[in-house]
């Protein structure tokens, strides 16, 4: 994992800001995901209606978790699963370690999943002697590369193929300079084959869970879920709480959604059903809490827990695609990362509902409808008043409301050099001064519009 | 175009019935009050000039009231909403007394509608939330402004304003699966010899964002930097929006690169000639 840093959004924005044709990269492939995004929502005239529909079931899903996750488990029982709960990521860990060490196994295949990023499994499992390979292909090369992933559906977004093909260069013995995709994909087809032959445990997430079958979806474009799987003699699944929907035939409505929002396509490539162990496999179900009681205990801010993890929120977002995925410093980057990561620590993630101008865009792709950029205000106020602002902050704050709360002091602030905006802070051309640091300051005028006024209208 | 129009703004209907009535010579002559934000106030009085002298050509009885300073939002934004109890309180001192309130500017609006509380009297902080208007919306919606007499024989780029595009609805967003409207374009449409610039990424923020601006200096330059290049592409004398602040985020990175091309309020053009 990436050495984790006390820099904040803006500190490491400021990093990747640097070297502006990479920002420029950046910026163009994910608008160029975007832009398929934007056919394949306009490809179907009901995807507004679709939007909505998903959003109400999941609505019903948050209003009712309690009952469905009893129902779910109750016909995962039946079919044969094994149901675990865990309350926080630790507690899921060490489930997962648990099983390992009941089947004595010290080297696991995973396919992708958010879920145990969150949990950081894979540095306790590092820590416990157990090896993971992550077998989804953007997954295997930011862990060969030693990082977080830095998008949740495209996890090496960040990375150019060259760099990619140095990484291959070490870790996997391609040839030096080797940058072909071709090439580099079958480099990782062979290194993975080998992989899913020999691994007696594979552990994946989960898409969607059905309450009323007690079977659950996982959803990838590699087939890298299945190879695990089915190769396995034990499949540990791993699922957030909030994943439940309540019946099947509610699937269709999130399928549809999910790869048009996240990636233009319209349905992922492999939407696998698991429901029963096969004869002589093991199933694990584990139902992972870690802090989703509480957000569905903030009113404001519960329907985050909609959130199906497209990532089209991220691909939108105007500062998500000039500050990359690692400027969130969190599992879980862009828009939706910055509603979910305060709650699980506001202190060390006081910065994120800050990372956004509240432009919406957000808000206005998500499938589910999740008022993103609702929230990112609404945790602004919350993270002020729970004494995360800066010292500073506070007191021009203070300071600005008291000028603006008095209309003689306004002018008086005014007329002494259009000082007013002095707060947000205007008032000195030198590089100190972040807004004059790249930009002219606004020119003032020999009178206000209020001074205009009294001599022309009164 | 107007048909549409209407059918965005149902919600709104009996008020635009009120103005039509009004503007068919009721005795009751609506009363406007113009609240002209601080930074522009400040800054920018030509486009509150041009705010006044707009509305008053079209006839409406328009009033400033010289008490106002600013809606709160710069320190609701930054997370201190708590700390704007004095500007709402002066808000509806000024303001309550009104048919409508106008204002050159969509974000400031924006946060009255969904923000402006009072301690003592929320019945008024809710009707002042129900009656004010971004000037655009006030000449499409209200006003239904069908011609202006106003001449710019300029290339203009248009910039969506967020606040006032997915907050107001001042124009279709990209984003949605839904038929396209632009107010602004409808306005600006009318203008003589005036002539609208296409652009890349027709509704992208352009990094202002209040305090964003200087707490997130980098990301911020960056993005007003790629939307002043969009423009500048496709020839753009003039760069125009219904929010005087993305422009002056604007105007401070082209006037860094020494580029002739101005920014200028949408007010300013919809009164020009």
């Amino acid at each position: 994992m990436m050495e984790r840093t006390h820099k904040d959004h803006a500190q490491l924005s400021d990093v990747f800001n640097e070297d502006e044709p990479r920002v420029n990269w950046h910026d163009e492939t994910l608008w160029w995901v975007r832009q398929k995004r934007d056919r394949a929502a306009h490809g179907i005239p009901e995807f507004e209606l679709l939007r909505e529909t998903a959003s109400q079931i999941k609505n019903n899903v948050l209003s009712n978790l309690s009952d469905y996750l009893v129902q779910f488990e109750a016909n995962a029982l039946a079919n044969g699963i094994i149901v675990h709960w865990a309350a926080n990521a630790a507690e899921h860990n060490r489930i997962v370690h648990s099983i390992l060490e009941k089947h004595d196994v010290k080297r696991i295949v995973k396919s992708k999943s958010m879920l145990t990023e969150e949990c950081h499994l894979n540095e306790y499992l590092g820590g416990q002697g157990i090896s993971v390979v992550d077998s989804d292909l953007g997954e295997l090369i930011v862990q060969l590369a030693k990082e977080p992933p830095s998008h949740i559906v495209l996890p090496c977004i960040h990375k150019k193929k060259e760099e990619i093909g140095e990484i291959f260069h070490r870790h996997l013995g391609t040839e030096k300079g080797m940058s072909d995709p071709q090439v580099l994909t079958e480099t990782a087809r062979q290194h993975l084959r080998e992989t899913f032959l020999t691994r007696r445990i594979a552990l994946t997430g989960v898409n969607f869970a059905i309450a009323e079958t007690g079977e659950f979806v996982v959803c990838t474009n590699e087939g890298n879920a299945d190879m695990g799987a089915h190769l396995s003699d034990v499949h540990i699944a791993s699922m957030g709480i909030e994943k439940l929907i309540p019946k099947r035939k509610h699937l269709g409505v999130f399928l549809r959604l999910l790869t048009r929002s996240a990636t233009g396509q319209p349905v992922t490539t492999y939407s696998s059903h698991f429901k029963t162990p096969r004869k002589g496999q093991e199933m694990h179900i584990i139902l992972v809490d870690n802090g989703r009681s509480a957000q569905l205990g903030r009113k404001e801010f519960r329907n985050s827990l909609k959130c199906i993890r497209c990532g089209a929120c991220m691909n939108t977002c105007p500062v998500y695609r000039r500050s990359g995925g690692h400027s969130y410093h969190n599992a879980i980057a862009g828009p939706i990362g910055a509603i979910l990561a305060p709650n699980l620590d506001m202190k060390e993630y006081a910065d994120l509902p800050f990372a956004s101008t509240l432009c919406g865009s957000c808000s206005n792709v998500c499938p589910v409808k999740i008022d993103i950029h609702d929230q990112l205000y609404k945790w602004r106020q919350v993270i002020v008043q729970e004494g995360y602002a800066a010292t500073v902050k506070s007191v021009s704050m203070k300071a600005m409301a008291f000028t603006l709360s008095s209309p003689a002091l306004y002018r008086f602030a005014g007329k002494s050099g259009r000082l007013f905006l002095k707060y947000a802070p205007f008032a000195v051309s030198n590089q100190m001064n972040p807004w004059y640091k790249q930009r002219e300051m606004p020119e003032p005028p020999a009178e206000s519009f209020g001074e205009w006024y009294k001599k022309n209208r009164n | 175009m107007n048909g549409e129009l209407v059918l965005m703004n149902n919600e709104r209907r009996t008020m635009d019935n009120q103005a039509k009535n009004v503007n068919l010579g009721d005795s009751k002559k609506m009363t406007v009050g113009l609240f002209i934000p601080c930074y522009v106030d400040q800054f920018y009085p030509n486009a509150g000039i041009a705010t006044l002298q707009l509305l008053e050509k079209l006839g409406v009885d328009v009033h400033y009231p010289a008490g106002q300073t600013c809606c709160g939002q710069p320190m609701a934004n930054s997370g201190f909403e708590h700390l704007t109890h004095g500007c709402n309180d002066l808000f509806i001192k000024n303001f309550s007394g009104y048919d409508y309130i106008v204002a050159p500017s969509g974000s400031c609006v924006l946060h009255v509608k969904d923000h402006l509380h009072s301690g003592q009297e929320e019945d008024k902080a809710l009707s002042v939330r129900g009656k004010i208007y971004e000037l655009i919306e006030f000449l499409t919606d209200v006003l239904k402004v069908e011609n202006l007499e106003a001449r710019f024989p300029h290339k203009v780029g248009l910039h969506q304003s967020c606040h006032g595009q997915r907050g107001l609805k001042l124009s279709q967003m990209t984003e949605l699966v839904a038929p396209g409207f632009s107010k602004p374009g409808y306005l600006l449409n009318m203008v003589k010899d005036l002539e609208l610039v296409p652009l890349d990424r027709m509704d992208e923020c352009c990094g202002f964002g209040g305090t964003f601006c200087v707490a997130e200096e980098a990301v911020s330059v960056k993005m007003g930097k790629d939307r002043v290049e969009d423009h500048l592409k496709h020839g753009a004398e003039f760069i125009t929006a219904a929010d005087m602040s993305c422009l002056m985020h604007m105007e401070g990175i082209l006037r860094r690169k020494k580029s002739g091309v101005k920014v200028m309020h949408i007010a300013e053009i919809l009164n020009a000639g």
